[in-house]
Order: structure tokens, then sequence, then C-alpha cells
């Protein structure tokens, strides 16, 4: 644990150095270093710097048009958002299970979701800091340099997307933020031609997840940072189907603590407000979501691909499952709580999602057209998935004329906020720490940032080179040097 | 149709034919032309409130769904000046309700969004006005949302003149003009409407609607989704007079 890092003593006698914006993520984040006079570190903090606040803009708006508003969130996982909301307004038409084809046609929706922003994180965002070192030279540490050396690779993560968004294409009828989920089903039934296009792609899609998982693994297993980058305990906390599989679309959550003991296990996420609750800091827009029973100090947990693994009993695809031994075993037989074995996980997810596809398209009831159904309304709908970057909490109350009164919304990038900020002061504390910084050292902290895949929201989309100003500044405030870094990868050192 | 041969006027340099009391716009429709308009719906009574069908008439501007046709005019439609005018009105018609298409249930159906991809709207250009506008959500069957209203009256209209219901109303000046409900609450579910009442079907925007249908047409298949505006538009006017004149 490194709370120690949060907050120093005496922020005003030290220099900050600024890391903004992250850079291969989704969304604007921040992170500012204190130092003292020896480069020793006292106070790393990721910050979000951006205010959404559709929690408070649903309100007043009827509940059937929440599930296309939320997805708005998001231009890499609006899918999830679509679907966890779905999941709550079905519950507000008394819905909760439904019929086989919709249910089934949600979870293909989902899966193709899952392998087209895995495949983007890995590929384009992650990929440059794996092949080519953390501080390798920096004009080449961007996909357009991945795509210059490892052309065929970088195809493959294109095509590996382009299949995942030509799954929601045809069940959404758009690739990003399109119309599928209705309160208790779905709007569309899958025709044969579309079912059989699909068919068409899919083996090759499972090679080359297989081919990234043996990639992700290489990397882990050799890479002197694996068992030291951004490695600590933490609790994990996932949903997981009723065998203990992993599960993605609907289950019970389930949290096991640093040493994998079980802290609660197949709870109905519909009463997640029981279990988990939200703490505010004055320097963040990201709220701390931390276990109620553990509290804030000791009950804050990691979720998404590393997560689900470490929790799950296993996963209902071959191919895949295999990988999750390999993968368990790894970690000696406890939870792997290496931040860097988050690439390794996500990839062993993409090749269940690319497994569970083919099995889908091979299921009758995919055609189905019984595609919608109702029961006793309710004022009041939890939904929960498990979206790319972990567990997503949507909670809506509405009146009684079907108006949006209250929502709460967690999303998986927020469950890892305490997360981030322990992976980034443990890589300040272990990389830069008495250090010189340099841009190498300091994409360190962004690569312990890109790990978690964090959605820190879809209002930028920064890829490639990061714009960077680091500033050095005497004890007394008086700036000492000054670094910047353009977005065309210029540097340049102002004149003071 | 069979209009008699001597009655025609030039609509851009082409020759159109039409029937005694036939309007400018009707006859341009009838022969395959498409004037952008809003709240003209042709199977209820003119309006030519929203001006969109404007034209130029012997060098003078019309509404065209109320201007008659005569023999002989010179009218002018298609030219860079109205077209900047339509473009300009559908504009402000933007930035003066509160008009979300990316999450509007009535997106790819809506008549306001159509127009403004076939007016090819980059933008809004004006500011927006954010108007602060009630949502009237109490009736068990109907949602109106004065946010997307472009006070067309065409519910006014055919409230009074098909329903023989007045349930609907125009009130207020200029900017702060919106549509209010007649009843003792001023509420939806304290009026005479119900949900088989034609003004409640035939909003051109997502003002007024059916309570349990958003979404139910999916991508691919909405009105607008098929085929654009101007060709949907004049297809379905002919359709109409196939039927009502042979």
């Amino acid at each position: 644990m490194s709370h120690n890092l949060e907050s120093a003593a005496n922020p005003e006698a030290l220099r900050r150095v600024v890391i903004e914006p992250v850079t291969r993520v989704e969304g604007h984040g921040k992170v500012t270093i204190l130092l003292d006079e020896q480069n020793r570190v006292h106070q790393v903090r990721l910050h979000i710097v951006e205010f959404r606040g559709f929690e408070k803009f649903i309100q007043g708006r009827p509940y059937w048009e929440v599930p296309v508003l939320v997805q708005r969130l998001c231009g890499i996982c609006p899918v999830s958002h679509h679907l966890a909301a779905a999941k709550a307004v079905d519950m507000l038409v008394g819905a909760r299970t439904l019929t086989p084809p919709a249910e089934k046609l949600r979870r293909l929706l989902h899966f193709g979701q899952m392998l087209q922003s895995h495949a983007l994180h890995f590929f384009h965002l992650a990929s440059p800091d794996l092949l080519f070192g953390f501080d390798s030279e920096v004009e080449r540490r961007n996909i357009i340099g991945v795509i210059a050396s490892h052309p065929e690779l970088a195809l493959q993560g294109v095509k590996l997307r382009k299949y995942g968004q030509e799954v929601i294409r045809h069940i959404t009828g758009k690739r990003v933020h399109g119309t599928a989920a209705l309160p208790g089903g779905m709007n569309k039934a899958l025709k044969a031609s579309e079912r059989d296009e699909l068919r068409g792609g899919i083996a090759q899609v499972v090679a080359w997840s297989q081919a990234a998982v043996k990639l992700s693994r290489d990397f882990f297993t050799s890479s002197e940072y694996s068992a030291e980058f951004g490695t600590f305990p933490s609790n994990h906390l996932g949903l997981v189907g009723a065998g203990g599989d992993l599960e993605l679309y609907d289950g019970g959550l389930r949290a096991l603590d640093p040493g994998g003991a079980t802290i609660f296990d197949h709870v109905d996420y519909t009463h997640y407000n029981r279990y988990i609750r939200e703490e505010v800091k004055s320097w963040s827009y990201m709220k701390f979501p931390f276990i109620i029973g553990k509290g804030a100090e000791e009950g804050w947990y990691r979720v998404g691909p590393l997560a689900r693994l470490n929790i799950c009993d296993r996963v209902s695809t071959p191919l895949a499952e295999a990988e999750r031994q390999a993968f368990r075993a790894a970690a000696g037989g406890g939870l792997q709580h290496a931040t860097l074995a988050y690439h390794w996980a996500r990839m062993i997810e993409m090749l269940h999602a690319a497994e569970a596809i083919e099995q889908l398209l091979e299921d009758p009831d995919l055609l189905g057209t019984d595609l919608v159904t109702r029961g006793a309304r309710a004022l009041e709908g939890v939904g929960v998935v498990e979206a790319p970057r972990g567990t997503l909490f949507h909670h809506y109350k509405i009146n009684e004329n079907d108006v949006v009164e209250k929502a709460n919304l967690i999303v998986s990038t927020t469950n890892n906020n305490q997360a981030m900020n322990e992976a980034v002061r443990q890589v300040a504390s272990r990389y830069l720490d008495g250090r010189k910084l340099t841009e190498g050292l300091l994409n360190h902290i962004e690569v312990a940032i890109r790990a978690y895949d964090p959605c820190l929201s879809c209002a930028t989309h920064a890829l490639g080179r990061m714009p960077l100003e680091v500033s050095l500044l005497a004890v007394d405030g008086e700036p000492l040097d000054r670094l910047v870094r353009s977005a065309e990868g210029q540097l340049s050192r102002p004149t003071l | 149709m069979s209009p008699d041969s001597n009655r025609t006027f030039f609509l851009d340099g082409q020759e159109i034919p039409f029937r005694e009391g036939q309007s400018v716009f009707d006859a341009a429709m009838s022969a395959g032309v498409f004037i952008p308009h809003l709240c003209h719906n042709p199977d209820y009574e003119p309006h030519s409130s929203c001006r969109l069908c404007t034209v130029i008439v012997n060098g003078r501007p019309f509404a065209s769904c109320t201007q008659p046709a005569v023999a002989g005019q010179m009218v002018q439609s298609d030219t860079a000046e109205l077209r900047a005018m339509r473009r300009t009105l559908t504009q402000m018609l933007f930035v003066e309700g509160n008009h979300y298409c990316p999450s509007c249930e009535k997106s790819g159906s809506c008549k306001l969004q159509a127009t403004a991809y076939h007016l090819g709207l980059q933008d809004n250009h004006y500011p927006q006005f954010f108007p602060r506008r009630e949502m009237d959500a109490s009736h068990a069957d109907i949602i109106l949302d004065r946010d997307r209203c472009i006070l067309c009256g065409l519910c006014v209209r055919i409230s009074r003149d098909v329903d023989r219901k007045n349930v609907f109303a125009m009130t207020g000046r200029g900017i702060h003009t919106v549509i209010v409900v007649d009843s003792a609450s001023g509420l939806l579910k304290d009026s005479r409407v119900t949900v088989e009442d034609e003004a409640v079907q035939h909003c051109p925007v997502g003002a007024i609607l059916v309570k349990g249908k958003a979404f139910e047409v999916p991508i691919g298949e909405r009105i607008y989704d098929k085929e654009p505006i101007a060709v949907a538009s004049v297809r379905r006017f002919q359709a109409r007079e196939a039927l009502t004149h042979g």
C-alpha cells in the first residue's frame, strides 16, 4: 500500500511535475508528482479532469431513452453502458429474465464489444510500450511505429477490432452508438445472412486471438518489469456465473481479499449499494469506491480483466480456460497482483470472447424473433455488466410518470481509481525516486495507467505522441528548468 | 392526375402542370419536385408558418403551400438564395429548442432532422438558446416533450379540425411561444386527449409521442434511413394523389 504518497505534508515546498494529458488512454487525465530537491517522490496523484454530469442530466428524461442516451458516455464501450442501462430498465418493466433470443443477442453484442475494445487497447494503445520498451525512442513508440516495424501484427489488431465492430453493427445498426436493447428485450432479430457473414470470419479471429494471448504471455513471463512494476496486493471484484465461471453479462458479485479469501460471493447485484460505497476526494472528479465491510482504507479493489481472471473458478470456453490455468499458475497459486498482468488477462478474455461468439453463432436461438417480454412494473432498476474495463453499475429510480428522478453510475474505471493511483505511486517510488526525470521515466507512469485501460471518458481521444510540459521549480518556487514536448513530438527548452 | 393541359407554370424552368385550386407546393410535389417544408402535412390544411417552403413567384416570396398555382407564372425554388434561407430557418429552429438527436427516439424518422440533412446543415451556426421547457409525461400513453417542439401547429390544427377536441394550443409570444394543453391542470392526463387522436400521430418531430414505442424500429428501417426526405415525401405525396385523384 502506498497511501503515504497521496498527500505530501509540505506540498508548497516541493516541485511539481505534471503529465498532462495522459496519452494512449480513453479520456482525459493528468498525473502530478511532487518531488523534493533530491528528486525524492512525496506525492503522486492521478487526476481525472473532466466533468461529464450524465447522472444529472438524465434526470427528467423518460426511462426508455436512458440506454440510448447513456451510451454516449463513451465511444469505445458504448455497448456496455447500453446494456447495463438496458438491464436496469428491464427491471422497470418487470422483465429481468429475457426471452432466449433476446438474451443471446445481447450476449453476442457484448462479446463483440469485448473483442473490439480489448483489441483496440492491446494493439493500438499498449503494444508500443510492450514491443519497443517503456523508455524506447519516443518517435516510434506509437501505433505508427508498430505499423512500421510489425505490419502483420498491426493489421491483425485492426482486423480483430473490425470484426468486433461488425458484430455490433449487425445487431445495433451502427458500429458506434446504435440502438438495440428495448425495455424487456431487443428491437431486431439477427438475419441468417448476417449470422453467416459473421461465421465466415470467426475462425481467423479465434486464431489471431490465440496469437495475441501468446504475445502477451511471452511479454509478461519474460519481462524484467512484471514482478515489481505496479505490483501490490489488493482486493478483486467482479461478476461470476452461478458455477463460478467467468461471466461478463449477468451474474452475481464476488469479491476476494488480497490473499484470495472470499469477502462476499454470488451477491445479487441489485443490492450492490449494501456492499459498495463511494468516497469523494477534493482533487479528482472521479470517486473512490470501496467495499463497505472493509472500510475506505482497506476496502478499495481492482476490477477488469485481471480481477475477473483472479476471481473466477473457470472459463466456459476451452482455449481461454487453458490459458486461464497458465495465467493462474504463473501467480504461484495465489491471486495475480501484477499490474502488467492486465494485458495478459485482457488477451485471454479476448480469446474467450472470440470463442463465445463462435459458439453463439451456432445457436439456433440466435435467429429467434420472440424478442420482448414484460412483467410487473417497478420504480427502481439496477443493471450491472462486466464492461471491458471492469464492473459497471447503472442504477435508476423513476416516478409514476416514467421519468428518471435519480441515477447512480459507477463506471468501470471508477472502480479502479484507487488501484491506478496505487500503481502510479508504486511505479514512481520504484523507478523515479531520486533520479533525474526523463521522458522515458515519465512514460513508466503512463504505462502503469495504461495497463488498466482506463476510460477517463470519451471527451478526448489522445492517440500517439504525448504533448508534455515538465517544469523544474526550486524550493522557493523559482523556475529552474522547463522542458516542453509538442504534440508533434518536438522537444524544446523555452528560455526562462 | 389529369390536369388541364393549359394549366402549367414554370418551376426553376421546368413546366409543371396543375389542377384548378392546387397550390404551387402540391403541383410541384405531384410533378415529382420536392420543396422543403416542416409545418405542412399534405393530409391537412396548410398553415404557411414555418416559411421553409418559400418560393419566389414572379419576383416575390410566397409560401408555396398556400400560394395558388397560376398558369404561366414563373416560380423559383432551388436557388442559392432560397437554399440559404431555408438553412438559416432550420438552424434557428435547432437553436431555439433543445434537439438532442443522439438520444431522441424520433431520430431517423424526424422531419426536422431529415430536412437538416437535405439542406446540408453542418452546424447550428447560431448560439444555442437552451430554453427551459416543461415535459409533460403525466398521461399514461402519451408524452409531450416541449424541448423538441418546432411550433408547426400541426397538433393544434388536427386536434381542432379533425379530432374536434382542441386539446392543444399555443400561448406566449415570439420566442416564448409554447404548446399548452386544454385541461384544468394544464396536464395531458387531465385533458381529453387519447392515444387514438390523430393529433398524437402526426407530430413531425418528437414533441408528441406515444409511450412504449421508443426505438422499436431498428436503425436501417426508420423512415429516412431508407430514403432521403426529398424522395420519401414526393413518393408519399404521389401515392396519396393517385389514391384521391386516380
